[in-house]
């Protein structure tokens, strides 16, 4: 007697149905973005007597309400922004205790002291479009992470990464806390000799 | 007879389909992998600006997420065409960002009430007096952690 085979199901329709759901997937599919600037808030208590800071160690950025930049009351162009905050960071125009010993800037005794001392203070309208914002404070921040990333290569010559790309490894979950404890004190000396102080004063009301 | 016997007529040679679904789940478990569902259904437009200095958001447990923006087309007649912020999958006031905050903050688990970030899907035509609102709303009760949630792009493309 000839061995009976199992009936063959007929598989031409799965397709279809493979098709039905990838249509319904790519449909409701909406890729997330899920990164952007991260910034801190202040707290809202007072400070009784706010600390008394040196003019020439406060880099100033006015965005007005027709998205216009001035910094340093100066009209700027948002292209040079990024360079005039370098250099303003850069410039270790400090003397003695507050002489800044990495730093590459001209040293102009009228500019900021030392990186740790220097505050960029950003200051918009409530008109200001919410583009320009970003814009703004992605180029201060980029300052930032340029000179973090030149002073990290010159610390960490044969680490191959840059600040950038080593904060974004410690970041990451599959790095293994080995590896994270071995990054962590190299990006905190960095940081400490860039820390990002961005001050954002109240919005002024017209 | 010959070896090389033509083929009869011009009969085209049937392709074989049986590949085809695995081609297809294939596809499918792509996406099926790579979808996120959103939460709440977007009520604004919602245009993100552009930015390269970012940084990874945290994971999503960690996370609520504030919308604002000019209200989409169809809900224009009602809302009018003022940007406003949505919460959660309705149209809010200012003052009612810390009441949200609050209560998303308690929906959390106890050790993660402290770390968590405030994600701001802001429309890049929004004009800043609504954010800074929202951030006086945020510091009264003590959600510190922002994230300005942007497009990853050069700046450039913020002009228009």
């Amino acid at each position: 007697m000839a061995k009976r085979t199992a009936p063959e199901v007929n598989a031409g329709s799965m397709a279809d149905i493979a098709f039905l759901l990838l249509i319904f997937f790519l449909v409701t599919t909406t890729i997330e973005t899920d990164s952007g600037i991260n910034r801190k808030l202040p707290p809202i208590e007072d400070v009784e007597d706010p600390p008394i800071i040196k003019q020439k160690n406060i880099f100033t950025v006015v965005v007005n309400k027709n998205n216009q930049l001035l910094v340093e009351e100066e009209l700027t162009n948002i292209e040079d922004l990024r360079l005039l905050a370098v250099e303003f960071l850069d410039n270790g125009g400090g003397e003695g205790e507050d002489a800044c010993n990495f730093c590459q800037g001209p040293g102009d005794p009228k500019s900021s002291d030392n990186p740790v001392k220097a505050i960029i203070s950003l200051k918009n309208d409530r008109e200001t479009s919410y583009k320009v914002y970003i814009s703004v404070q992605n180029e201060l921040v980029a300052a930032y992470n340029d000179l973090r990333d030149r002073e990290f290569l010159r610390l960490n010559p044969n680490g191959g990464l840059t600040f950038v790309e080593a904060y974004k490894k410690y970041s990451d979950p599959r790095t293994t806390p080995d590896q994270k404890k071995l990054l962590k004190p190299k990006l905190d000396l960095v940081k400490g000799m860039f820390p990002q102080k961005l001050s954002e004063a109240e919005p002024s009301k017209n | 007879m010959s070896k090389f016997k033509k083929k009869k007529g011009g009969e085209l040679p049937v392709i074989s389909t049986a590949s085809l679904p695995d081609i297809v789940f294939m596809l499918l478990f792509f996406f099926m992998v790579a979808t996120v569902m959103r939460d709440s259904t977007l009520m604004v437009k919602n245009k993100l600006p552009a930015a390269d200095q970012i940084q990874k958001l945290d994971k999503k447990d960690r996370v609520m997420y504030i919308y604002a923006g000019e209200p989409s087309p169809r809900y224009t007649d009602k809302y009018g065409s003022q940007p406003r912020i949505q919460l959660n999958d309705k149209f809010s006031t200012v003052s009612e960002v810390a009441a949200f905050v609050l209560a998303e903050r308690a929906t959390k688990r106890q050790e993660l009430q402290n770390v968590l970030t405030t994600s701001l899907k802001v429309d890049g035509d929004t004009k800043m007096g609504l954010i800074t609102d929202i951030k006086q709303e945020l510091r009264k009760v003590n959600a510190l952690k922002i994230n300005y949630t942007t497009r990853i792009g050069d700046y450039t493309q913020n002009r228009d």
